[in-house]
């Protein structure tokens, strides 16, 4: 865990309130056209969970064999997720700017 | 140091939000995506950073800058290798990914934090993530085969679904009131990671059809909150917001597309299609309708001065987005002008009919919403509708026995001229019958949409 990062329980609470609510503002403004990168552009986000994966893998001293297996594998599969949904998400929206040539 | 990887992090905050702000326009959304895409960057290297100053595990570091190149590239290869026509596959397959990761993580924490027993908040917050996490990959999964048409089965176990919360529910009171008695918080969360797969399962395998796009913003709200939730556990803030802004943007499209179907969300979720009596099948053969041949349909395109396209999932189906586009260009060279409507809920994710229209070259200011040409759809001299059925049913408006009414639709029926291209008398996915194709102005078009719009073309570039 980060030790050095610590929120007081009601610091937190303001985090996760403005976040919802810039959330919703900032994503109620795509337009429909937009809703597949969006969700996919979304997804790419939600794979930020890998970093979970890398606190895991990085204060796993290299003995805990089977510690250091599962966080790797955490930190593959969300690598995965986030490229995957960045470079997918560019190439839809590549099709939505090459027209207005 | 640590003020400066916390500024890092706040940095990478702002990217992701101004990076969904820029998505707000087709021009400047490619540059968001780029921008989100720097902003995990930054945050992932933040936090590599910050483990290194306190934990000095040099040699993991080369293992994960290893793990972090190799799936980029699995990523890169995975992000090519599908067709516009299967995105929601694609998206499906690495929202799964996402799930598992957080289910992975979850489980793992519960090995490496020797977690005291009076720690419960932490633990329920670790649980939570694991059981969400976990739902969501198999749910996923699911969704991914249904999509793929490899999977038909719409399977709805009420006792199993019950039971699966019944055991996460009493093994949990079970640890936490007896703790390590007889179940440690290890077995327990691995028991309630494979209760989540079993639980995704049967979430997900009861929706089929049309109503797909509601269960793939379901899932993706899911997996934001499970990521949300594992940045709790990691009282990580760019986790916490990452997976907020990814839940909230599920949440906001599956009420979006709820309402655009009329259905609620537990209707859709517990599988109940629309057909309830079979008065949408029996009424089907009963209508009186004319049919037309593509010189005819050429004919009439040929001498329009406004056309609206109304496609559907149909028109994905047979692939049959280049034909628009060319048919688009011909009738334009005539002096016509030519507009797409489309409808919420066309395709199988939200949105997926636009990307399907910008593949082919379509701009996007010719496509319309439903809700921008509705009150004026008396304008257009013809309306070709193209794979589409219960999205233009008047029945919607008019029939209040019927299973659409109430649904909002594109009202095709007030054009001067509907043509509606379909494969046989089959009714759409809600079974309904449409009385659009009774009408003295509609007339229908059978046989495979491609084959008929190059038919279509063909005869329009001889007039």
């Amino acid at each position: 865990m980060l030790d050095s990062f610590y929120l007081s329980p009601i610091d937190g609470w303001y985090v996760i309130v403005l976040s919802i609510l810039i959330g919703l503002e900032v994503i109620k403004n795509v337009p429909s056209v937009l809703h597949t990168p969006l969700m996919s552009g979304a997804n790419a986000i939600s794979g930020i969970i890998l970093i979970g994966g890398a606190i895991q893998l990085l204060s796993t001293p290299l003995t805990e064999v089977s510690t250091l297996i599962v966080a790797s594998l955490a930190v593959l599969i969300g690598t995965i997720n986030v490229s995957g949904g960045f470079f997918v998400t560019n190439r839809m929206l590549s099709m939505f700017i090459k027209k207005k040539k | 140091m640590v003020g400066i990887i916390n500024l890092v992090y706040l940095l990478s905050a702002i990217g992701f939000i101004g990076g969904i702000k820029l998505m707000a326009a087709p021009s400047s959304a490619r540059n968001g995506n780029l921008l989100s895409a720097v902003a995990m960057i930054l945050a992932i290297a933040a936090t590599a950073i910050l483990m290194v100053v306190q934990h000095h595990q040099l040699n993991n570091v080369y293992l994960l800058v290893a793990l972090l190149l190799v799936g980029t590239i699995i990523g890169k290869g995975l992000s090519q290798s599908y067709e516009m026509t299967r995105m929601p596959e694609l998206i499906s397959l690495f929202n799964a990914l996402g799930g598992l990761c957080a289910l992975i993580i979850g489980i793992n924490e519960s090995f490496i934090s020797d977690m005291a027993i009076e720690q419960s908040t932490i633990k329920i917050v670790l649980l939570l993530g694991v059981f969400l996490g976990g739902a969501s990959f198999s749910g996923s999964i699911i969704a991914f085969y249904k999509l793929a048409g490899k999977m038909k089965t719409s399977f709805r176990s009420k006792a199993l679904t019950f039971g699966c919360w019944f055991l996460v529910i009493s093994l949990s009171i079970w640890h936490f009131f007896q703790p390590n008695v007889a179940l440690s918080f290890q077995t327990l969360s691995l028991i309630i990671g494979a209760i989540s797969l079993v639980y995704g399962v049967l979430f997900a395998l009861p929706v089929g059809g049309a109503d797909m796009p509601v269960l793939i913003s379901v899932l993706n709200a899911v997996t934001g909150i499970a990521t949300a939730i594992s940045g709790m556990l990691f009282e990580s803030t760019i986790m916490l917001l990452g997976g907020i802004l990814v839940g909230s943007t599920g949440v906001l499209l599956t009420i979006q597309m709820c309402k655009a179907m009329n259905r609620s969300l537990k209707k859709v979720l517990l599988g109940q299609t629309a057909v309830v009596t079979k008065k949408g099948n029996t009424g089907e053969a009963l209508q009186e309708i004319q049919t037309i041949s593509t010189a005819e349909t050429a004919s009439i395109l040929a001498f329009s001065k406004n056309v609206a396209i109304i496609p559907g999932f149909g028109m994905a189906v047979s692939q049959a987005q280049k034909e628009c586009f060319e048919l688009q260009k011909r009738l334009q060279g005539l002096g016509a002008q030519v507009k797409y409507i489309i409808h919420p809920v066309a395709g199988r994710m939200p949105g997926h009919m636009n990307v399907l229209l910008a593949e082919a070259n379509i701009d996007y200011s010719d496509i319309v919403e439903m809700d921008e040409v509705n009150h004026n759809m008396g304008q257009f001299d013809a309306a070709i509708i193209i794979g589409a059925n219960d999205v233009v049913n008047p029945a919607a408006e008019t029939d209040s026995e019927s299973v659409v009414y109430g649904m909002p639709i594109i009202k095709a029926y007030q054009a001067k001229q509907v043509i509606v291209m379909k494969r046989g008398m089959s009714a759409g996915y809600s079974g309904a019958s449409n009385p659009l194709f009774e009408r003295a102005n509609c007339k229908l078009l059978f046989g495979d949409a491609k084959y008929s719009l190059h038919q279509i073309i063909e005869e329009v570039k001889m007039i």
